[in-house]
């Protein structure tokens, strides 16, 4: 167990935690603006993930890949937020409960 | 692998963790803070520092030249597109109210607004 593969460890443990609380506010969060904002981080950590593969496994098949995720993120974010409407507040959430 | 350590390995393996804990500290933001602007100042931290570091220990394990030719664009695209993103949400958020009003210590937009409607209705010498 050298400080090498500990330090490997907690990097995959921090992208793990960062992922889980990244998901509870895509489940959780009042607006659709909020779940777009947490939906960008979901990818920026994906993006790390493939990136962390990459130097702990020592290849770089998967860079073209992070080119395009890197160019490509934004326009999920942009065509959302193009069409927020004004009733989508977070003061406004009637909550239907259906019969589970 | 040599007995003793290499140096490169040791300061890849810093830089993924850098990465990883900026990705946390976006998360942990996103719970915490109150409104969608606010958690907009969070996400945006991973990814421009953390991609840098993440790529930065790519290229550090890869050693080769042709490895910095793919991820300078990747950077640089990043860096052109964030703001974009960025804009759009925040301006989806300002207009249709998605923030907590009496968390703003001065909101210059409205300033602006009112200047801008004097302007107009004031006749043009």
């Amino acid at each position: 167990m050298s400080i090498l593969t500990l330090l490997h460890v907690l990097a995959g443990v921090l992208l793990s935690a960062a992922a889980l609380l990244v998901l509870y506010r895509i489940v959780r969060g009042p607006t659709i603006l909020d779940r777009m904002i947490a939906s960008d981080v979901m990818l920026t950590t994906l993006i790390l993930v493939l990136g962390t593969e990459m130097a702990l496994n020592g290849h770089t098949r998967t860079l073209p890949v992070v080119l395009v995720l890197a160019g490509t993120a934004v326009f999920g974010s942009i065509a959302v937020a193009r069409y927020v409407s004004k009733h989508d507040k977070a003061h406004d959430q009637h909550e239907v409960h259906h019969g589970s | 692998m040599a007995p003793e350590i290499d140096v490169i390995d040791i300061v890849a393996a810093l830089l993924l963790v850098l990465g990883a804990a900026l990705s946390v500290a976006a998360g942990v933001g996103l719970i915490r803070f109150p409104d969608a602007l606010s958690r907009m100042h969070a996400a945006t931290k991973p990814q421009i520092l953390g991609l840098i570091s993440v790529l930065a220990a790519v290229a550090l394990e890869a050693g080769n030249w042709a490895t910095l030719l793919v991820i300078a664009p990747t950077i640089l695209l990043q860096l052109l597109v964030s703001p974009m993103s960025a804009h759009m949400i925040g301006r989806a958020g300002y207009r249709t109210g998605n923030y907590r009003r009496d968390l703003i210590v001065h909101d210059e937009l409205v300033d602006d607004v009112e200047r801008a409607s004097e302007e107009d209705a004031a006749p043009r010498s």
